[in-house]
């Protein structure tokens, strides 16, 4: 092992948070649209970072592959299609301010609440580890699962479950998917004629 | 020893929080449907990112959470389209994608 090699892990794994928090806000802040939709693209990037360090590649792939190149591509076809710069923001009125204020201190007071109450509680592998009766349903269905497919996550598996194990959802997918398409077509082409 | 950033579930929820926390605030804050749609595409991947946090941390079979989160992505592109094509046809009739403009609906 490369001395230092984890703190560079670590650099990189705070520059994917970075980009991913900034991608949101400037998603979600800027007033022109296209660059909110650069916003996206870029959280889009950051989340596919995110996925490899959660020990999934092929997530990562599709999410770079799926949200930038489609999602965001066609969202910039519906800019170019339509007008779609904002107004600008008119400033926050005192009874919203009021109300604002209200919810984050009554969901602040909830949190710390909740915090309080769970302050016992342990790590999830140690709780899934007990011998509690869900522990043993998730244990039986794990083997299960080993059995069709050597449960580790690689994309041999992932394949393998969504054709046996996931297969109604999967043809469901491809489904929704395709009256998705179609009913795109039909609804964008509707109004034509009438130009 | 604590392990390091990467490691914990913490991070990723707390990451996936402030994602669900921007998308209803842009969803909120935004006078346009576009503007909406990517909010709601940024709540999307906060759902997603938090089923893979929890399925890399807590999960027994790791495939699940993966699976998941295609399902998502693949709702995902469908409502975009949907959504776009609706915003376009809106667009015609309208000539604006304002939602203060577009309010025949409204009770």
């Amino acid at each position: 092992m490369i001395p230092g090699s984890s703190l560079l892990v670590g650099a990189i794994f705070a520059v994917i948070v970075a980009t991913t928090v900034a991608g949101a806000l400037i998603a979600v802040l800027s007033t022109r649209i296209i660059r909110s939709v650069t916003g996206l693209a870029l959280c889009c990037i950051g989340l596919a970072g995110l996925y490899f360090f959660l020990g999934s590649p092929f997530l990562a792939l599709m999410e770079i592959l799926i949200y930038v190149g489609a999602v965001c591509v066609t969202i910039v076809f519906g800019v170019m299609l339509s007008e779609p710069d904002e107004p600008q923001p008119r400033a926050f009125r005192g009874r919203e301010l009021a109300w604002g204020t209200a919810a984050i201190l009554v969901s602040a007071a909830v949190f710390l609440g909740a915090v309080r109450l769970a302050g016992r509680w342990t790590a999830p592998a140690s709780a899934f580890s007990s011998q509690s009766a869900g522990a043993l349903a998730f244990d039986r269905g794990r083997q299960s699962a080993e059995a069709l497919a050597k449960a580790d996550g690689s994309v041999r598996a992932i394949g393998i479950s969504l054709l046996t194990t996931y297969s109604l959802p999967f043809e469901l997918i491809s489904l929704v998917l395709l009256v998705a398409i179609l009913g795109a077509l039909v609804i964008a082409h509707g109004g034509r004629s009438r130009q | 020893m604590t392990p390091s950033l990467h490691n914990q579930a913490a991070v990723y929820l707390v990451v996936a929080a402030f994602l669900l926390a921007a998308g209803i605030y842009g969803l909120i804050r935004r006078r346009t449907f576009i503007g909406m749609l990517i909010s709601g595409e940024i709540i999307f991947s906060a759902a997603a990112l938090n089923v893979m946090a929890l399925n890399r941390f807590a999960a027994p079979d790791p495939v699940v959470g993966q699976v998941f989160v295609l399902f998502i992505m693949g709702l995902a592109a469908a409502e975009v389209a949907i959504t776009l094509s609706i915003i376009i046809a809106v667009y015609r009739n309208y000539r604006s994608i304002h939602s203060k403009e577009v309010s025949e609906l409204e009770g």
